[in-house]
């Protein structure tokens, strides 16, 4: 049996979090190595060497080594292409193409306004850095711009490519779970095929078992 | 019947049109005047509803994100032109590392100086200096990575051009010319040579001579 693959950063991390419910997605198992960032691991040498960003995640398969949370899922998708879910990155180009457009359109107009309000809303308080309301006003309106584009697109599709659940969905779903948990999550509530999407998407097993990763069980009792 | 590229005066169609001629494709443009607001015309936001360049038409069937479109030719017209995508699925797992670290790291910070030293100007809007020299810094930043990883390899993904490199052309060539900022690649050995090589190629060259860029 091949050596299960090695992905490197916090479980908690949205970007960690896109790459672990893609590997489910695709039954392909994984070890999770943690970096500890509050402790600035993700900057030290060691870690520098595989992510010269110093960002999470990093992830290395049979001696390949690749970052990026994106590239890598596109790329477990394409190694794995028959296994789990087969139509995860579309089975044809043209599905292919639809995918990789809202790909890009989640990495360039959803991901920009969601990671700052997610780092605003729910990371801020807890580094105890002061929120910057400016921000936050600035990133909900974009953020709302860009759920009214894709309430127009859900409305007559199901999933955002097309009729089933793609790579281009799951991306949304590590910062779209944290803003659901805020004030922010309004804005998926008001937007009725969002709503409807959201919920689909957001309850797959594959994400419920990334949610789990995110929290520590609770202490058994003795 | 031939793919229709919309808004060849600026930069990200750019993107799509140098894939286009590096695979021997026929392609036709259809001017975008982002200044007039074009882009957010009904008409144009039914083709493309986040209001942005590029789209294209091939037929029927309608394609946006300069890069979903850049890697959907390169796939689907594998068979010719330059090959864009490597020869393995390792090779193609670090060209997408890479095109996905030049939407990320590279393409963010100099696409915010093109608007506060381009656009900005053009429309009457004052432009933050401490924005500048953030951006610089973290411009600087990226590309210190990429001198480190270009003095071990000819090419971001491999030995080969792939469409990596070909996504930091259009923007590149904004740091060389209008932008005023070719020191951040000089001052830099092999990114300096890496820039001189992607930007020689016989596409782009004919991308400038075609579509020269209004900004």
């Amino acid at each position: 049996m091949a050596a299960p693959v090695k992905v490197y950063g916090p479980p908690f991390s949205t970007a960690v979090a896109r790459v672990m419910v893609t590997l489910l997605e695709k039954d392909v198992p994984f070890q999770l190595l943690p970096v500890n960032m509050a402790k600035g691991e993700h900057k030290k040498p060691d870690y520098l060497k595989i992510q010269p960003f110093g960002q999470v995640p990093a992830f290395q398969d049979e001696g390949v080594t690749i970052f990026e949370s994106r590239a890598i899922s596109r790329y477990v998708c394409d190694k794995y292409a028959n296994q789990g879910n087969r139509g995860l990155f579309g089975t044809n180009p043209l599905e292919k193409a639809s995918i990789d457009q809202w790909l890009e359109a989640e990495g360039q107009n959803f991901n920009p306004p969601s990671s700052i309000l997610v780092f605003q809303l729910t990371f801020a308080p807890r580094m105890k850095i002061k929120q910057d309301e400016n921000l936050i006003k600035q990133n909900e309106a974009k953020l709302a711009s860009v759920l009214d584009v894709y309430d127009r697109r859900l409305n007559e599709s199901r999933y955002l490519a097309g009729d089933d659940f793609t790579l281009a969905d799951l991306s949304h779903l590590p910062n779209a779970q944290y803003l659901n948990g805020t004030d922010v999550g309004e804005l998926f509530r008001t937007r009725k095929n969002v709503e409807r999407w959201w919920g689909e998407v957001s309850n797959r097993e594959s994400w419920k078992k990334v949610l789990e990763m995110q929290s520590p069980p609770a202490p058994k009792k003795a | 019947m031939v793919v229709k590229v919309y808004g060849p005066d600026y930069a990200s169609p750019k993107r799509v049109i140098l894939c286009l001629i590096e695979k021997e494709i026929d392609y036709e443009t259809v001017d975008v005047d982002l200044f007039k607001g074009e882009h957010l015309s009904p008409q144009y936001l039914k083709l493309q509803p986040f209001g942005v360049l590029p789209v294209i038409e091939d037929g029927d069937y309608i394609l946006y994100e300069s890069r979903a479109i850049i890697r959907y030719y390169a796939e689907k017209y594998r068979s010719q032109g330059s090959e864009l995508l490597g020869k393995t699925i390792e090779e193609r797992g670090l060209i997408e590392q890479w095109l996905d670290v030049e939407a990320h790291n590279f393409q963010p910070p100099l696409y915010d100086l093109v608007v506060q030293l381009l656009i900005n100007p053009k429309t009457g809007v004052a432009s933050d200096p401490k924005r500048i020299q953030e951006d610089e810094e973290k411009l600087a930043k990226t590309l210190d990575v990429y001198e480190e990883r270009l003095s071990v390899s000819k090419y971001l993904a491999s030995d080969t051009f792939s469409l990596a490199d070909l996504s930091h052309i259009p923007f590149g060539n904004y740091l060389v010319t209008t932008l005023k900022k070719e020191y951040l690649i000089r001052d830099r050995k092999n990114v300096s040579r890496w820039w001189d090589d992607i930007s020689s190629r016989p596409s782009w060259k004919k991308v400038l001579e075609l579509h020269p860029p209004v900004l």
